[in-house]
């Protein structure tokens, strides 16, 4: 996931978006690979939930592959994310195995969290992803505090905290972009406006038009991007992971997206019309977006972009044949990690 | 070390605490409201900014919530953060990190991370700052798992709690009476840890158990004192720790002198009595009791301003002298 400064670019026109110009041609392919990986792993996760092999609920992002994609392209191994229950394209854009994130849908020992979080506290801290999180707003004080053992132990790591429109009303929100701005720390404030909150549209619950907006009463940069185009997340990311390292503190990034699937598995989706939810999946699509992208600058054409599509639905399969195969936990480990040392 | 004891206030003792754990450990920092140059509202960080400079004292804004949840991550990537709280009542604006983050992550993520934060509460009643700065939510705490709840009554114990805390890889909430601050005891120097989650026998007695926290067992003290003179003899626990709760020398205890009376300042009902008195219900030493437990707990009021009214909602000496009479006589 490491980017090199310079990179040498696809072709040699310095007309081309950002992404193209700055990446090499197997980082490209790789984020496609990613953005497919989400795509496939989210549509397999609500085929085994509909099928009964995973219970609870979830929370799919679906149509917002770029914005995870594209805010982590310029991160590091060791850069340091929170999530939230919309996170499982978090947490695979951040490096994680769909193999373990599988057992943990299933409840399985394997899974990440050992079967004690499931979806909505999905997590690889091994990859520097401390958690999706099932407080609206929780994970973005807890980022903060990330960046503040960077400043601290000068140990040169990014922290990027996601989190929804929803959560931009939260005091949390408000309280850590303060902090952080205060004390000038290593963070970036990365808001997926997907335009609802649950099913309240943010015109109807939020008094800015721009979730960025709010980054000026805080005194740092608010850059609103097109959130499926995976060049300009990118490029907002990169400038603001950037601005992190040199010490200049944190930024505030608005993804404009789109979910296409309901806000939860509950969702009878009267708050949105056919027709808007068409038009999202139908011309704005970020993963159709980038593959033509791909092909128009002769970066990957459509049997290499079938290839990556293929892989992934092997790699999808595997993983869920892993999490079948796993053990689940005994129920006489119940209490294990409650406490460090066991009580 | 060394093993020097002199006499400290309570303040002095956790000032010295953080100091020697600040001394020690370039990831210990503190967090809180007003801590810095002002010293904290009860100064009990003191003059530390000055030996330990802005970036290790660190004056948090007014945002409790946030403050903590700063806390919790840097707890969780490698910092270990002392967050003082500028009174306990202030908890209910930080719930959210301290039940469902600081206390759940390490078992979300399956045991991935720790969460070695510290949090300081100053606590309770007697200071006439009335109903939203005198409480004991103690117990509201002490119901979550993933969390230690500590209440170290004496200035030996915070100093020893403290350290012990901060040693500890899982968040510990440390309850600490305003009025304890100013009493003063024996405090060896050094590093010394004073193990969480074991209580203390302050007075040994035949007749009465008396399992008291806080500032509670200062007043059991002084209860038993006047029972003495009665001839009735009175053990004096010191619960120490709310979670996890020393419950075999509280059974032990009851088993020698077949009646208990549990002392504490939280609203007593569906508190830390309550606990004790299952606990006990639930033992072998219920066969062995001779009289129904009694709780005296604070008023089922809010803490008001006025002194006598103020005295009047939680126990004071004459109604646990009065309690324990009567229980130890037989009148109830």
């Amino acid at each position: 996931m490491t980017a090199p400064a310079t990179a040498p670019a696809a072709t040699d026109s310095t007309n081309l978006p950002f992404l193209y110009r700055h990446y090499p041609r197997e980082e490209l392919l790789g984020a496609l690979r990613r953005m497919h990986l989400i795509r496939r792993f989210e549509e397999a996760a609500e085929e085994s939930y509909m099928r009964g092999l995973i219970h609870g609920t979830m929370h799919l992002s679906i149509g917002q592959e770029a914005s995870a994609v594209g805010i982590c392209l310029p991160l590091t191994r060791e850069d340091q994310i929170t999530s939230t229950h919309r996170g499982h394209g978090h947490c695979i854009a951040k490096g994680a195995d769909v193999s373990r994130m599988f057992a943990e849908f299933f409840g399985k020992t394997t899974g990440y969290c050992g079967g004690r979080g499931g979806s909505m506290h999905i997590a690889d801290v091994s990859t520097g992803n401390l958690g999706a999180n099932g407080i609206v707003g929780g994970g973005i004080p807890i980022a903060v505090g990330a960046a503040l053992t960077a400043k601290r132990l000068r140990t040169g790591k990014v922290a990027v905290s996601f989190f929804g429109d929803g959560a931009n009303n939260e005091g949390a929100f408000h309280e850590a972009l303060n902090m952080a701005s205060v004390w000038k720390l290593p963070v970036v404030f990365v808001c997926e406006n997907n335009g609802y909150g649950m099913s309240t549209s943010t015109e109807r619950s939020t008094a800015v038009p721009n979730i960025a907006d709010r980054a000026a009463a805080y005194a740092m940069p608010g850059v609103i991007v097109d959130g499926n185009d995976l060049s300009a997340v990118a490029q907002a990311s990169h400038e603001a992971v950037e601005r992190a390292r040199r010490g200049e503190g944190p930024s505030l990034i608005e993804c404009k997206t789109y979910r296409h699937r309901g806000h939860s598995k509950s969702d009878r989706n009267r708050y949105r019309t056919k027709d808007e939810i068409d038009d999202w999946m139908a011309n704005r699509d970020p993963i159709a977006r980038y593959e033509a992208q791909l092909s128009e600058f002769g970066i990957a054409g459509a049997a290499e972009i079938e290839a990556v599509r293929l892989a992934v639905r092997a790699e999808i399969d595997a993983g869920i044949e892993f999490a079948k195969a796993s053990p689940a936990p005994a129920t006489a480990d119940l209490a294990d990690y409650v406490y460090t040392e066991q009580q | 070390m060394s093993t020097e004891v002199r006499e400290l206030s309570y303040s002095q003792a956790i000032q010295e605490a953080m100091a020697i754990a600040l001394e020690a450990d370039e990831r210990v920092v503190l967090m809180g409201e007003d801590i810095g140059v002002y010293g904290g509202a009860f100064q009990v960080t003191g003059d530390l900014i000055e030996r330990f400079g802005p970036e290790r004292v660190m004056d948090t804004p007014i945002s409790e919530l946030g403050g903590a949840g700063v806390a919790v991550g840097a707890a969780v990537t490698g910092l270990r953060p002392i967050f003082e709280f500028q009174f306990s009542d202030f908890a209910t604006l930080a719930m959210e990190q301290i039940v469902n983050q600081a206390a759940k992550m390490r078992y979300m993520l399956g045991g991935a991370v720790s969460v070695p934060v510290v949090m300081r509460f100053p606590a309770g009643s007697g200071t006439g700052a009335a109903a939203q700065h005198s409480q004991s939510l103690e117990a509201w705490l002490g119901h979550v798992p993933g969390l230690k709840v500590i209440q170290p009554a004496t200035p030996h114990d915070a100093k020893g709690m403290l350290l012990a805390a901060v040693a500890d890889p899982d968040p510990v909430m440390i309850f600490e009476h305003k009025l304890l601050y100013k009493m003063k005891g024996p405090v060896p120097e050094g590093h010394y840890t004073v193990p969480i989650g074991k209580a203390a026998i302050r007075r040994s007695g035949t007749d009465l158990t008396i399992v008291a926290t806080s500032i509670m067992v200062h007043k059991a003290l002084e209860a038993a004192e006047t029972l003495a003179a009665e001839g009735i003899d009175v053990e004096v626990v010191d619960l120490r720790s709310i979670r996890p709760m020393d419950s075999a020398t509280i059974i032990a205890s009851v088993i020698k002198t077949h009646r208990l009376l549990c002392v504490y300042e939280g609203v007593k009902t569906l508190g830390i009595g309550a606990e004790i008195s299952a606990m006990i219900a639930e033992s072998e030493a219920f066969d062995r009791l001779d009289a129904p437990i009694v709780r005296l707990g604070g008023a089922e009021t809010p803490i008001p301003y006025n002194p006598e009214l103020e005295k009047a909602a939680v126990p004071q000496v004459p109604g646990i002298v009065a309690a324990a009479r009567d229980l130890v006589r037989g009148v109830r």
